[in-house]
């Protein structure tokens, strides 16, 4: 059994413009020391799909489908249930340090509650456990700094309180919600070292929510590419990099600027993300797609295993070889 | 190169920029310190090449960007426009220059003003500068440029707030062309965008620039992104110049240690080389800008730091024909 099986994730938002999907049947599956990178753009619904998991959705949000955590359903638990496995068995890290540590209490409080609501620990055995473990994520003079507040920290140190926060219960599964995206580059290097050592440390499944597509080239295993609130292919991060055969990929691919190699013209995608509450009828990305034909506009891809290869699961109408062999000769020119 | 025998359109000279703050003490008349912003940079921009500035948070390369175009004024140091050295100038010297330089900016909806349709954003530039043109004259030129940046022409009575970012960031690339400037600072433009978006931005300036001739500044935290557009590189650190070089010549062998740490941290998106790549971590913060360690900037940071680091006056030097460096060991 999986440790964490997500099938037919759903999340609506009731707003003053009438029922807002931000993510439709997504499904993934999560082993024990596995990574998973969900990639997108803005509006994809990456973070709706791992706030709504961890019960963090805004108050109009619901949710449909079933995300079970060991045979357990999360999205059915009551909130003192999930309180329970939250921050203790999984645990998360957000984009923006600042805003998700409090700035009325020293590190030391933020860090010792976890520890003894979820253990029972005694606060002075809480505390030296927090110092152990802002020590484990590089913070020079742990002992000391634990008595500051977070404005004292600068970002990248703050990051990694959070990091430290977040695995005080040695959780089964950290999601990493854009957890370097606010980060200076060589800053993010050290987090993403950080994680990967923790990782090897600790077994840690980690879910990495990204836009960057060299973070989850260098992090994780399995890859799943979202856009407009649905996965558009999922597969082993070789298959998705060396092979894609989703218009999307191909397309988020050809838009990097590379350092690798030198790019004469980047191939950018034409037109504008979407709107959510005006989705089109048929697959999301049909609009932006050079490759969309009518059906596409109408009819809803299902996801499914690739022809060409059926460890990947793509949601397009196209055969996958008639695509690569385009995203070949992109590659070529 | 035939470019490096012209005149250049804009020298940089030694140009510092230091902001008085707070002083240690909480009483009013506790000593003020001074924040080294920018602190000596100099360089040459030729017309039509892309000078692309990198460098982390912190390292001065935006106040630079403003100091250029006296939004920050410069503390000492010279910015020489066209053979005319500006540092002395007056507002009236400095209204005639900005007809040649522009500036588009990091957030794009920010950036315009809310009250104003895009009609009069990127007609604005025209009032100020051409009183001498007649409305319908302003108003032909803004459909024109709207075309030539990819905005269709029934959108001009709108506001920013109904445009996405990406179109919003082509609104402001309007605004600053429509003057047929020489020279466009450009601070971050691409980096609040989604990749597929910055895609077509990047691709729009390399185009405009083809046609128009532009040079441009392009100031950026990405290195990848200034490696697709420029045809030199500042690298800084601190307030300080750090590399200078041909572009080819700075990814192939950079000179200085921390051109070597920011290149080796951009994370590749190919698996194979991503995931065995060794990554020079740079140990410990940025210090901070108001007690910059001596010597050279980087040393408290750097794998390679020996002594003389600390003690000898560090400055810029060529040491290739195609790029300048100013460590000491390189």
């Amino acid at each position: 059994m999986s440790l964490l099986k997500v099938s037919n994730l759903g999340v609506q938002f009731q707003t003053n413009d009438g029922v807002v999907s931000a993510v439709n049947g997504v499904s993934f599956e999560l082993e024990k020391g596995q990574t998973l990178g969900i990639v997108g753009e803005s509006g994809s619904g990456k973070s709706q799909t791992v706030l709504a998991m961890m019960g963090l959705l805004a108050k109009n949000g619901k949710t449909t489908g079933e995300a079970l955590y060991q045979g357990k359903n999360l999205l059915a638990m009551s909130p003192a249930e999930l309180n329970r496995i939250r921050g203790d068995r999984l645990a998360m890290i957000f984009q923006d340090p600042m805003t998700s540590l409090n700035p009325y209490l020293t590190v030391e409080r933020q860090m010792t509650e976890v520890l003894e609501l979820h253990k029972g620990i005694s606060r002075r055995g809480a505390k030296k456990r927090a110092i152990e473990l802002l020590d484990a994520v590089r913070i020079p003079e742990a002992a000391r700094r634990i008595n500051m507040y977070p404005h004292e920290f600068s970002g990248g140190m703050r990051q990694r309180v959070m990091i430290a926060m977040a695995l005080l219960c040695e959780p089964e599964v950290l999601i990493a919600d854009e957890p370097t995206t606010a980060l200076d580059v060589t800053v993010q290097a050290q987090i993403l070292t950080l994680l990967k050592e923790l990782q090897r440390d600790f077994g840690t499944s980690i879910v990495m929510i990204t836009h960057d597509l060299g973070v989850v080239a260098g992090l994780c295993e399995k890859v799943m590419v979202m856009y407009g609130g649905r996965a558009m292919e999922y597969g082993s991060a070789d298959n998705i990099f060396y092979q894609p055969s989703h218009p999307y990929t191909i397309g988020l691919l050809g838009a990097l600027p590379r350092l690798d190699h030198d790019g004469s013209e980047l191939v950018s995608i034409p037109g504008n993300p979407p709107n959510m509450a005006r989705m089109p009828k048929g697959c999301p990305f049909s609009e932006r797609c050079t490759h969309a034909s009518s059906r596409c506009a109408d009819e809803l891809p299902a996801l499914a295993a690739s022809s060409v290869n059926p460890q990947v699961l793509r949601a397009c109408h196209k055969p996958a070889d008639e695509l690569q062999q385009a995203a070949q000769e992109v590659a070529h020119v | 190169m035939s470019e490096q025998a012209k005149q250049p359109i804009l020298s940089v000279r030694d140009v510092k920029v230091h902001f008085q703050v707070k002083g240690d003490g909480a009483w009013p008349w506790s000593a003020k310190r001074t924040l080294k912003a920018v602190d000596g940079v100099s360089f040459d921009l030729y017309a039509g090449e892309t000078l692309g500035v990198v460098g982390e948070s912190g390292c001065g390369k935006s106040t630079l960007s403003r100091a250029i175009l006296n939004l920050i004024p410069a503390t000492a140091g010279e910015i020489v426009w066209m053979g005319k050295d500006l540092t002395r100038g007056t507002a009236k010297d400095w209204h005639a220059v900005r007809k040649d330089i522009q500036m588009i900016f990091q957030d794009p909806l920010a950036s315009l003003n809310p009250r104003m349709t895009v009609a009069q954003i990127i007609g604005e530039p025209l009032r100020v500068h051409k009183p001498e043109l007649s409305e319908a004259e302003v108003m032909k030129r803004v459909r024109a440029m709207m075309a030539r940046v990819g905005l269709r022409e029934q959108m001009i009575n709108r506001y920013p707030h109904e445009f996405s970012g990406g179109q919003c960031q082509r609104i402001g690339i309007a605004r600053a062309l429509i003057l047929e400037p020489k020279l466009i600072i450009c601070d971050e433009p691409v980096s609040a965008l989604d990749v597929s978006i910055q895609a077509q931005i990047i691709n729009l300036l390399k185009e405009l620039q083809r046609e128009m001739g532009l040079a441009l500044i392009f100031i950026a935290h990405d290195l990848a992104v200034v490696k697709h557009i420029s045809d030199r590189i500042l690298v800084m650190y601190l307030g300080r110049e750090m590399e200078l070089a041909q572009k080819h010549a700075l990814y192939d062998a950079p000179a200085h240690p921390y051109t070597r740490a920011l290149l080796s941290a951009i994370p590749i998106p190919d698996p194979k080389l991503e995931k065995n790549k060794v990554i020079q971590i740079l140990q410990g913060d940025l210090p901070s800008p108001i007690n910059p360690p001596s010597g050279c900037v980087f040393r408290t940071r750097c794998p390679q730091a020996e002594a003389r680091c600390g003690t000898e006056k560090i400055q810029l030097r060529q040491i290739s024909e195609q790029s300048q460096s100013s460590c000491l060991l390189a």
